[in-house]
Formats: C-alpha cells, structure tokens, sequence
C-alpha cells in the first residue's frame, strides 16, 4: 500500500459500516477518526487563530496610535515655528512703534530708513506704513504710492482697532505675489484717545519656506489655509494659493489635533492640524495612511503567511497522525476480531473432535462385542464343520461382520481425526492425510457427481508438521473446490516436489471461479460473497494463516466459469515455533 | 503360544478367548488387573493383551506390575477408549495400540510378530 494509498484511502474507511459482515468492530472508526480531528484541529487552532488575531489588533493600533503622534508632534513643532515667526514680525513692529515717536515715524522719509533697515535685518519686509486713527494712511515707505489711502471702512482695520493686533490673510495685491500683512496698534500721545496703526506687508515666500522645510513623505502635503478652507501657501496636492481646498476645514481646537479623513477616492488620509493663535491661520499636515501604515502591511502579510503556514502544518500533522493511529487502531481490532474467532472455531473443532472420539470409543466396545460373537458364530460353523455346508449362514455371518468391519473403519477414521486436532507435531504422510481429508467426502462426491483425481507420487518424502493443521488447510480447500462445484465437475488433487524443500500441491475444480476483483481479497479477513448463506469470510485467511505459520505460501489461479486453482507450497520441515498470528 | 487377555468386559473377551483357542492358541481371560494378577501368580504367560481403560487397574498400570514379576513378558494393548495420552504413552512404550474392533487375523499376526 503506497503512503499516498495509506493516508488518504485508508483500510478503515472502506469498512465503515460496522455490521456489513459478521466482523463486529468494537469501534465506529470513522467516526473516531472524525472526532478526533475536529477536537485536535479546535484546541490546537482556536487559540493560535485568536492570539494571532488578537495581536493583529494589538499591533494594528498600537501603529496607527504612533502614527497619529507622529503627525500630532510634527504639526505641533511646525506650529511652534510658525508661531516664532509671526511672532518675530510682530515683535518688531512692536519695536519700533516703542522705539519712535509717533511723531518721528510718521514721516515717509524715516518710514523709507526704517524700511530700508527691516530689509537689510529681516527678510520679507515689502512696505510699511502710519494709518491714523480714522483709517487714513498717513505716511507710507514701499514701492506703491499708498499715502491717504483710506482703510477706515475695511474689516481688517476694524480688527485691528479693536484686538491691538492684525495678521491679515495671505492676499496677492497688486504685486501679484502673495503675502500678508501684520499690522500694530500704537498710542498717540499727543493727541488723547487717538491711535495710529503701523501696518507692514510680508512677503510669504519666507513663510513658505519654513513650511516647505519641513520632512515630508512621499505622499505628505504641509500648508496653511485660513478658517473659509481657502489654501494660504502652496501645497503638493491640495490645490493652489487661494483656491478652495477640498478637505473640510477642521473643527476648532487651542490644541493641536490629528484626525483620520477618507477622501473622495476613498483613501485614507492621516490630518493633523493646528490653530494659529490671534490668526485666521490653520496649520495642516496631510499624510497619507496606506504610505504610513506601510512598514506594517509587510508585518501584516507575513504573520497572515505565518499563520496560514501554521494551520496547514498542524492540520497536516493531526490528519496523518490521527489516520494513522485510527488506521493501526482498526487493523488491531480487526485481528482481535480475527484472533477471537480462530479461538472460537478452534475450540468448536476441538469440542467436535472430543465429541466424535467419545461416540467413536463408545461405539466400538459393543462393536467388539458383535465382531466378536459374530466371528465366535463363524468360527464355530467352520471348526465344528456342523453346519459347514450351509453357505447361506455362512454368508450371513460374513455380512454381519463385513458391517462391523465398515463401522470399525468409520469409527477409526474418526478418531484418527479427532485425535490430530490436538497439536502434535509429527511425520505425516502426504497421501494418507489428503485421503484421510477425502474419506469423510466421499459419499457427498458421489451424490453430486464430483470425481476426484487423486495425484500424488508414492515417493513424495514426509511432511514433519501439525497434522491438524494439515486437516484443516485442505479440509478448507476442497470444501471450497465442493461449493464452487455444486455438481457435476472435477475435483483434483497433485502433489510434486518443488524443490528439495518444499512440495506444491495443487488443489483445482470445475468450478464456478472467482472473478478477479474478488480474488485479491479473497484471503482478506471477513471477505465473503456469502454473507447471506452463513459464510464467515474466514475460510480462507484462516487457511493462509495456516499455511505461512508453517512457512509456506499459497497462491490462486481463477477464471470465472472455468474453475478455481489453489497452489500450496509447504516445506517439508514446518516452522513449528509459536508465532503471532497473522491478518 | 500362552496368552493372557485382560478386558473388564467379560463378554467380549470371552469370546475373543474361545476364538482364539479355535485357531490353537491357549488364552486365558481376566475380567479385571486384579483376577489377571491372580493368574499371574500360578502361571506364566508370554503375551498379555490388556485393555487401557479399566475400572480400579487401568491397562498402563497393569503392565507396569507384571513388568516387576516378568520383566521378558511382551504386550499389546486393545482398547475401544483410549485418549490421546494413553495412545502416546503406547507408543512410547514401544507397545503396539490397537483400536477395537479388529480382525482376528490381524490380532493373531500382531501376536506372532511381538513374540518373534
């Protein structure tokens, strides 16, 4: 049986049902088998799958936490920065409303030095001008001739006027180039309850700069927008300066903040943004998640493969190993089964062969008796010569006794037979005990018509064996030869030397023949195609158990309709050593 | 040719006696070991023919004891019974083991070839 055969037909499952044949397994295998697996399968792969499962979550969060704080601390330091640097502006509008009098600053001439100054000290200065405290741009320094504009009525002024301080949008202006402006509450001394407004532009390439300093990913994008979601500095992917972005404008919060967002083409994006004080101003980070979660999607699949490989191996191992225990468990029960039953057909035998002797001793003493008083009767009609002529008598004591002769020899066989069921190992000759095995079958043959051909050479050395045994390997065999007959046929029996150690004989019939799917189970344990007339199906296993006990073989030749040939080949010197009894 | 034949069925060696004494052999029958023993007292034989399976003295036994008394005397046992141990303590004996019921002239030539 090839290993592939082994594992995935085993013997057991082709007996699945337990009383298709006298055999009556002590087990369901099949069912066993089954439990078997599904229970190992259950407590070997539950836990595996949940801890493997339960660690994917673990895992899964824990890495998408850390990527949340990743953004979270990049905007909050970027925050920072951009702080610094509104702040740096601011401070020094501070300065010089502190440094300068009102009236030494209001003066074009001095505005233009100081411009002159912030130029060479701070870059991205691009004018700078006195608005008074009706919104008149009092003195102005820039490339733009802006004096007496008036401001009074626009919403920026209004803000200012009223929080001291105004960081304005980022607008293009005439310049066409972005920027902003910051402008600075001052008091007037000189006159009460006025103010003036030190307004400056800034350019925001110097803004951009900072925010397009930063590290980004691949597929990262960093911009500011102001609180309408319309875009402040450029952007990678999310639009131009003042154009609309399409992420929503995130919620409020003093603190910096990270949200997940899926966009329209249902990627997830990874958002962190944050509000800049006293600004109209949010800082965002967009990143995208799939690019981040990257290094964990390779972890991902190869504990996905590590599992699958896990459940393939276990599953393996508990399949082959419960097949193969199942399968070891089945053939035992099959030659307990098989072990019982020789133990039961030999006791029957043994009962019948006590049986046999006890009415064959019985039967012979009164059967001495006749011979006996018969014999005396013969006797004393031939030696007294009294009535020596009457042939009549003569011949009826001669039938008595020819009766008690024929009893005597039924007797004899008899117990010669009973007598060899008992283990004994001896010298048997080969045609005597094929004779004694034909002798109780002889009448049978003759009513159904079966001839037999007895042919043995008389030189055929003796055979050292069981004799019982012997019985019982042919006694099988051309009972087999009988029912495969039915009637009318031939029944054969030859023995030839093979070699100078063994013989073959050969036992063939007439028969109905066997056809050839059955003839490579026909010495399986519990095979019968007789089930039906009371066949055990051990006839013949019994027979080949016999037959390599004693260290020979047993071959079969069948064609159906044609007949039956069974070869044993026996040594002459059994192996008589007691061995384990084979299936 | 003195014969003694022991068998516990008297009736069937009897007979088995006046048959043989037709045929010019002088037996003398014994219905049980301890009358056979008796007998072996007065006289001695050359064969004793003994039953195996007797009540009291069994045919193996009784052999044993005329054995003391005439260790040359010769033996043949015939029984209907007989076990498969007793077949093989005969044949151990080197004792010829005859199965009920047989031929008279088999029995005389069994005789004549043991006393040769």
């Amino acid at each position: 049986m090839s290993i592939v055969q082994y594992f995935f037909k085993p013997a057991f499952l082709e007996h699945p049902s337990p009383d298709n044949t006298v055999y009556k397994h002590t087990f369901n295998f099949r069912k066993i088998w089954k439990m078997t697996v599904i229970i190992t399968a259950a407590v070997a792969l539950i836990p595996l799958v949940s801890i493997t499962a339960i660690d994917y979550n673990v895992t899964q969060k824990a890495i998408e936490s850390e990527i949340m704080l990743r953004v979270e601390r990049s905007a909050s330091n970027t925050k920072r920065s951009i702080d610094f640097f509104l702040a740096k502006h601011k401070s020094v509008l501070d300065f010089l409303i502190n440094d300068n009098t009102f009236e030494e600053i209001n003066n074009s001439e001095r505005l233009v030095d100081i411009l002159a100054h912030l130029k060479s000290g701070f870059a991205g200065f691009v004018d700078i001008g006195i608005i008074n405290s009706n919104g008149i741009q009092i003195a102005y320094a820039g490339d733009y001739k802006l004096e007496g504009k008036d401001y009074s009525d626009q919403a920026w002024f209004q803000k200012a006027t009223k929080q001291g301080i105004y960081i304005s949008d980022v607008f293009l202006g005439f310049r066409n180039k972005p920027h902003f402006v910051i402008a600075v509450k001052g008091a007037c001394p000189t006159y009460r309850d006025k103010f003036y407004m030190l307004r400056a532009t800034i350019d925001s390439e110097d803004f951009n700069t900072l925010l397009s300093g930063i590290d980004l990913t691949r597929n990262g994008d960093i911009f500011v927008i102001n609180h309408d979601g319309v875009v402040q500095t450029p952007t990678r992917f999310h639009g131009d300066i003042l154009s609309e972005i399409e992420l929503p404008v995130p919620e409020y919060s003093e603190h910096t903040e990270v949200m997940e967002y899926i966009d329209v083409e249902r990627r997830s994006n990874i958002i962190g943004y944050a509000y800049i004080p006293d600004t109209n101003f949010i800082l965002m980070i967009v990143k995208d998640k799939v690019e981040l979660m990257g290094a964990w999607y390779s972890t991902r699949s190869i504990l996905i493969l590590f599992l699958a490989g896990s459940i393939t191996v276990i599953l393996g191992v508990i399949l082959a190993l419960t097949t193969y225990l199942v399968n070891n468990m089945y053939i035992a029960d099959k030659k307990r089964a098989m072990a019982m039953h020789r133990i039961g057909y030999d006791n029957k035998m043994a009962t019948i062969g006590r049986l046999a002797a006890g009415v064959a001793h019985e039967i012979n003493n009164p059967l001495a008796v006749i011979n006996e008083k018969a014999g005396l009767i013969k006797d004393m009609f031939t030696y007294q010569n009294k009535y020596q002529k009457d042939e009549k008598l003569i011949s009826l004591v001669d039938s008595v006794i020819a009766s008690v002769q024929r009893c005597g020899n039924i007797t004899h066989r008899l117990l010669n037979f009973a007598r060899h069921l008992e283990v004994s190992i001896q010298s048997v000759n080969i045609k005597n005990l094929i004779d004694d095995v034909l002798g109780f079958l002889d009448k049978e043959a003759e009513y159904r018509s079966i001839k037999i051909i007895v042919s043995i050479p008389d030189n055929l050395p003796d055979m050292i064996c069981d004799r019982g045994k012997m019985q019982q390997i042919f006694l099988n065999l051309v009972n087999n030869a009988f029912a495969a007959i039915g009637s009318d046929g031939t029944l054969t029996i030859e023995a030839k030397e093979k070699n100078s150690n063994f013989c073959t004989i050969t036992v063939s019939d007439t028969g109905c023949g066997i056809k050839p799917s059955d003839l490579e189970l026909i010495f399986e344990p519990f095979y019968t195609t007789k089930s039906s007339q009371g066949g055990t199906g051990l006839g013949l296993s019994i027979t080949y158990g016999l037959v390599s006990e004693a260290g020979g073989y047993i071959k079969v030749e069948s064609e159906v309709g044609k007949g039956t040939r069974f070869m044993v080949t026996l040594p002459y010197k059994h192996n008589t050593e007691k061995k384990e009894e084979k299936v | 040719m003195k014969i003694l034949l022991v068998d516990d069925e008297a009736d069937y060696v009897s007979t088995l006696a006046e048959r043989l004494s037709f045929r010019g052999i002088e037996a003398t029958w014994a219905s049980s070991g301890s009358e056979a023993l008796k007998y072996l007292d007065k006289e001695k034989f050359e064969l004793a023919v003994l039953d195996v399976k007797m009540p009291k003295i069994g045919g193996i036994e009784l052999k044993k004891e005329i054995e003391k008394k005439y260790p040359d005397m010769k033996f043949i046992y015939l029984t209907g019974h007989g076990s498969e141990d007793d077949y093989q303590k005969g044949v151990a004996d080197s004792v010829y083991y005859l199965i009920k019921p047989v031929n008279i002239d088999d029995l005389i030539k069994i005789m004549k070839k043991v006393l040769e």
